[in-house]
């Protein structure tokens, strides 16, 4: 049995690049199941809050904690970037790949990756180089790769940026069925409208401090702050 | 424009009628040259990787000390080598003066710094690319290291095929140490320099059009073996 890694907290973390604060102070906590979307306009803090709280961010002040010590977590999260990371490999391969980081089997490995990309509808595309997809493929390829560890927390960067409304569909899917299986899942979006059909929780992100969020039905309904409800009304954010 | 038709025309019929000098000093050229080219890519590759990955306060030294190598001059290496090897240096005791062993050892010398600098360039992008993507999976610094030369392999082999390029063409430090003794340690142009200096130029362009022809044969027979030009992008 695996010891479950939530909750997870941030307390006061701050991430500077050059002298300039790019978020924080910022504290947060997620526990529990279900989607928390991160929402904010340009600069805002969104991409830089997911990293930090993976660990691909140095902290300036702050700290992240998650319920078990740190390196056991690495292998229970996973994280897609807005722009698809792609291996030079064949689909198959690129899925098999944090498997065989795990010292499985390569028989194993192929098998388990076989049904990931069948999962995210790329069972017929498995000896496709990577770079030979589309953008909306190479999406579904870097989720499954994500979620082949069958990780406790995903983290996604605006995944469906730049995806037409297809895609993007497919793979809301491909999140909502991750989520009923018990991933929990902390995804940045500019998309209000997928904010809204994916979201229990939201945090909102304003010149990179969180200034309003909460339970989903009441920010949606009720946000607090004028930046939160331009932001979700499509006005220009002061 | 005589000696190089009667050039050409000579490496036909060596060719043809498998001459077994021919055999005998082009195999010794493949032997010495594919040898120092396994040697000095199991070395350098892992180097241009390990480079390419990790920062360190002498990093920049280090890469360009390593792009200053390339230039390294192969009559000192043999000098060096030849100085190591003999009988009264500290390398004496082991004998290799004048065989192969002795020219592998050079052309290792040679060789090494331009398969690693080529890597480390090579490496160095592909690093760029799967940054976050491998620090993300939690690998450690062996696998990455694993991963860059494995998903790098094309760029690698074009690497090593430089570094098989150099030393195939090589002279200088393989003429010192080795000392084109016949039977021995002759390969094509050490026979190449040895004709030439008797006037037989034609023979001379023979071998020289022998010799880069199987250059570009290894190459080739290299390149579709790795099936470089057919998958995708890479």
């Amino acid at each position: 049995m695996v010891a479950p890694i939530l909750p997870l907290r941030a307390e006061n973390i701050r991430v500077a690049r050059g002298g300039k604060t790019l978020l924080g102070p910022l504290s947060l906590e997620i526990a529990g199941d279900g989607v928390t979307i991160v929402l904010g306009p340009n600069g805002s803090g969104k991409t830089t809050l997911l990293r930090a709280l993976h660990g691909l961010e140095r902290l300036r002040d702050g700290e992240v904690h998650w319920a078990v010590p740190e390196p056991e977590t690495r292998k229970l999260q996973a994280f897609v970037f807005q722009a698809p990371i792609l291996m030079r490999r064949n689909v198959v391969d690129s899925i098999a790949y944090p498997l065989l980081l795990d010292r499985m089997n390569r028989g194993e490995a192929r098998d388990r990756a076989t049904d990931a990309a069948e999962a995210v509808g790329l069972g017929g595309r498995l000896s496709l180089a990577a770079a030979d997809l589309s953008g909306g493929e190479k999406q579904k390829l870097a989720i499954a790769r994500a979620l082949v560890r069958r990780p406790q927390v995903l983290f996604l960067d605006e995944p469906c940026a730049n995806l037409d409304g297809k895609s993007t569909r497919e793979i809301e899917a491909i999140l909502i069925e991750a989520r009923a299986s018990g991933t929990r899942i902390v995804m940045s979006t500019h998309n209000v409208g997928q904010a809204r059909r994916l979201a229990d929780d939201a945090v909102f992100l304003f010149e990179g401090k969180r200034i309003d969020g909460g339970p989903a039905d009441e920010f949606f309904s009720n946000p607090k702050t004028p930046e939160a409800r331009a932001h979700l009304q499509g006005d220009l954010v002061p | 424009m005589n000696d190089i038709l009667t050039g050409m025309a000579e490496a036909l019929r060596l060719i043809l009628t498998l001459d077994p000098t021919l055999i005998e000093i082009s195999l010794r050229s493949l032997e010495v040259t594919v040898s120092a080219t396994i040697i000095a890519s199991l070395i350098s590759l892992p180097l241009g990787a390990w480079l390419a990955i990790n920062r360190f306060r002498a990093r920049r030294f280090v890469i360009a000390f390593l792009n200053a190598l390339m230039g390294l001059p192969p009559v000192v290496v043999g000098l060096l080598v030849y100085v190591l090897l003999s009988r009264s240096g500290p390398l004496g005791v082991l004998g290799l003066l004048f065989t192969t062993s002795a020219m592998i050892i050079a052309q290792v010398i040679i060789i090494t710094p331009i398969i690693a600098s080529i890597s480390h360039q090579a490496i160095r992008e592909l690093w760029a690319d799967y940054h976050d993507l491998l620090i993300s999976l939690n690998t450690t610094r062996w696998q990455r290291i694993k991963a860059l030369l494995w998903d790098g392999r094309r760029a690698l082999l074009t690497a090593s095929l430089a570094g098989f390029g150099r030393a195939i063409g090589e002279v200088g430090a393989i003429m010192i140490v080795g000392g084109n003794i016949d039977h021995a340690t002759r390969v094509l142009t050490t026979a190449i320099a040895l004709e030439t200096g008797k006037g037989n130029f034609a023979l001379a362009l023979a071998l020289g059009f022998i010799l880069i022809a199987l250059a570009v044969v290894v190459n080739l027979a290299l390149h579709l073996l790795s099936k470089t030009e057919r998958s995708s992008l890479w």
